[in-house]
């Protein structure tokens, strides 16, 4: 168990920042980028697996296991947010045959 | 029976009310009934007063009786209630506002019978007597107030009575808001007394003033306010030119209001107050100038009008001012005798005039009239003995009373007497002029009035008859010594005057030299009548038409001085264009630029901020990344 928790702890805890960081930042410029909605559904999840990466990643560090009880719950809750998510698409192209954001922009003034 | 004060206006009220209500639905003969039979019953109760007032002053008594009717009200260290009080300066005033007054009620009814407001006259004139007494008779300022203020208001109802033609309507505006103007003086002066005395009761006022330093700031500032409210109420200058124009009113109005009882309010105020302006030197000398040039500047005017109201009115306004004179002089007796005497004659020569008017189915210009003397033989005849009165010609009643003010103002200065003199034969003058151009030579008017010329019923007739016979006799009232008489009226009214009397010291004239002054103005004023005879019967000359040039003084006097236009031009114009400014600039721009430009604003902004919700998705999300950018720099920079 060390030797894992020796080995984890070489790589240093920086290059796990600018990792997590990067990815975050992909997901984001997907969401904001990207039409088609199921595309910015996998930005989404893009980012919060980012950001489980960072919390496993801090929680070796300082041997603190609170950090990847965190990241139980934030896949469950990643779990959870597909499948309402990808639901909501679906209504929505059996309803308007297409999947680009731009179009649906009726709730305006 | 003093203490049953109160039914004297009382009774004028109820007639007021039943005649108010009533006025549509009642008989004409009923409501002139009941009108002046309030009155009447009114000047019964006053005669009883008057003698229960007269049996005290013959004990040697002050005979000063006040009656509380109710507590009003009371507000910090005022308490004022509504009592009332009589002495003998009260009861002589209640005799002439119910005496003449009921006469002026009886000749109303011949007068105005015709007239669809029969009734509602007769509930206004009912309403002016119950305030005039409440005037007369309060023993506070606030009583006194409350009187002045409801006889202006009954004065603008009655000048404006034919309210549909408009500048009737008009000249009862402006006989109104001169009066407010008056009012406000009335006020701060009441204030001020509040201030100086702790007190508005007359009784608690007056000793307490005569206990005063002669010249102190506060009372010459006191009364110099009340003056101010005087020349309002009583058409001196500055505010005297509503007098002329409320002869818009019925005649039987101009009779009771503008010449016997309302316009000597003030005086009666200023008598009630003397000591206040015995102690006021200043104001005194005030007083008797305005007095004497309004005297003049009227009877100037009153030369050269053609209306026969009009001359009245001029006539009414001069003579005003020579009770001024007559206060201002010191001689209170001698202005209060003029105010009795006045309203005989004066009052007479209004009705008279009615009469001539009513004959004449209401023809009001004089250069349609003349040689009525025939035609309305008891008109002529009381005309006649008023306009003697009013002249000054012994032994009838304006002798005497001028006579008294002239005296004392010889005693004051050569000069004033000089002038009050001029006016004296002024006044002579032109009641002869009017005298003579209504009732002497050939009749100027049109065929069809001269068919229908005819004598009033004996409703007008007989208060003409009583207001002459006293016209005649009103003067030995109040006998000089220096005819063996023992000046009864002012014994009488003494105590009112004592402490001014004190003050002032009494007033002496040689025998000698009161001989040559009526002497002078009786022989002035016979002159003046001579005059006027020759030139308006012998020569027969009749005014100019209203086209004609006049040119000179004549012309000014024709205008009136343009004293209406230089008020207009000074006062009423600025005015209208301030309140024009405060329209289109003010509250149409500011205001309203203010208000709607709060409304754009709102308005434009919200068209601006209403694109945020574009409904765009990516424009949300890309919003919400920049607010999360936000908080974590401020969570990073600011802790």
């Amino acid at each position: 168990m060390d030797a894992i928790i020796n080995g984890i702890q070489g790589v240093p805890l920086n290059h796990y920042i600018i990792f997590s960081s990067i990815i975050f930042a992909i997901g984001v410029i997907g969401v904001l980028i990207r039409r088609n909605a199921i595309i910015i559904m996998m930005s989404v999840e893009l980012m919060l697996n980012a950001v489980n990466l960072m919390l496993v990643a801090f929680s070796v560090h300082h041997g603190d296991s609170n950090g990847q009880v965190f990241v139980f719950f934030v896949m469950a809750l990643a779990a959870a947010e597909v499948a309402v998510g990808l639901a909501i698409v679906v209504m929505v192209y059996r309803n308007t045959r297409s999947l680009d954001i731009n179009t649906m922009n009726r709730l305006k003034w | 029976m003093i203490d049953l004060i109160w039914l004297i206006p009382m009774l004028p009220l109820v007639g007021f009310v039943i005649n108010g209500l009533g006025r549509n639905a009642l008989p004409k003969s009923v409501i002139g009934i009941l009108g002046s039979g309030s009155v009447l019953a009114a000047f019964i109760l006053s005669l009883v007063v008057f003698a229960d007032v007269y049996a005290a002053r013959q004990l040697g008594e002050a005979a000063s009786f006040t009656v509380k009717i109710f507590d009003w009200f009371a507000a910090g260290n005022l308490s004022v209630s509504m009592s009332f009080l009589v002495d003998p300066l009260s009861a002589i005033m209640l005799l002439i506002v119910t005496g003449v007054g009921f006469l002026i009620h009886l000749y109303s009814i011949g007068y105005m019978q015709k007239d669809e407001g029969f009734g509602k006259f007769f509930a206004f004139l009912n309403l002016f007597v119950f305030f005039m007494l409440l005037l007369v008779l309060g023993s506070n300022y606030v009583v006194m107030f409350i009187g002045w203020e409801g006889v202006g208001l009954c004065s603008y109802l009655l000048i404006g009575f034919w309210f549909q033609n408009s500048s009737y309507a008009s000249a009862a505006k402006k006989a109104f808001v001169m009066n407010r103007i008056g009012d406000l003086a009335f006020l701060l002066a009441a204030f001020l007394i509040f201030i100086t005395f702790g007190s508005l009761e007359f009784g608690s006022i007056f000793p307490q003033a005569s206990t005063m330093v002669s010249g102190d700031a506060m009372l010459l500032l006191i009364t110099l306010l009340l003056f101010f409210a005087a020349t309002g109420k009583s058409a001196q200058i500055p505010l005297f030119t509503w007098l002329p124009d409320a002869m818009a009113g019925p005649t039987p109005v101009s009779a009771l209001i503008h010449a016997a009882t309302m316009v000597t309010a003030g005086i009666y105020m200023i008598a009630r107050s003397n000591i206040l302006f015995t102690l006021s030197p200043v104001t005194m000398q005030l007083i008797a100038a305005i007095g004497i040039c309004t005297a003049l500047l009227a009877a100037a005017i009153a030369i050269t009008q053609n209306d026969i109201k009009k001359v009245l009115a001029y006539s009414t306004v001069s003579q005003l001012g020579y009770m001024f004179l007559g206060l201002g002089v010191g001689a209170f007796t001698g202005a209060f005798f003029h105010v009795i005497t006045h309203a005989f004659f004066k009052a007479l020569l209004f009705l008279g005039a009615g009469s001539v008017i009513h004959a004449m189915h209401d023809e009001q210009d004089m250069r349609q009239m003349g040689g009525l003397k025939g035609k309305l033989p008891i008109t002529y005849a009381t005309m006649l003995i008023g306009t003697i009165a009013i002249a000054g010609i012994p032994p009838l009643s304006g002798f005497f009373s001028k006579d008294e003010i002239l005296a004392h103002a010889f005693g004051e200065s050569r000069l004033l007497w000089l002038l009050g003199l001029i006016g004296a034969l002024f006044t002579a003058f032109y009641m002869f002029r009017l005298l003579f151009l209504t009732f002497f030579g050939k009749f100027r008017g049109t065929e069809q009035q001269a068919a229908q010329v005819h004598e009033s019923p004996l409703s007008m007739t007989i208060p003409l008859i009583v207001l002459a016979v006293l016209s005649a006799i009103g003067g030995f009232l109040n006998i000089p010594s220096a005819f063996g008489g023992s000046y009864g009226m002012a014994e009488f009214l003494s105590p009112v005057f004592a402490d001014s009397v004190s003050h002032a010291g009494t007033f002496h004239l040689d025998h000698s030299t009161e001989y040559l002054l009526m002497g002078v103005s009786a022989l002035a004023a016979v002159a003046m009548a001579f005059l006027a005879y020759n030139r308006y019967v012998r020569q027969g000359l009749v005014p100019q038409p209203e086209h004609r040039k006049r040119s000179g003084v004549v012309k000014l006097s024709y205008n009136k001085f343009y004293v209406d236009e230089i008020y207009d031009a000074l006062i009423v114009r600025p005015l209208n264009n301030l309140s024009v400014f405060f329209h289109r600039i003010v509250d149409n721009m500011v205001i309203d630029g203010l208000v709607n430009g709060i409304g754009r604003v709102t308005g434009e902004s919200g068209r601006v901020i209403r694109h945020l919700q574009s409904g765009n998705v990516g424009f949300y999300v890309f919003m919400m990344v920049l607010g999360a950018i936000a908080i974590l720099a401020y969570g990073i920079f600011k802790i």
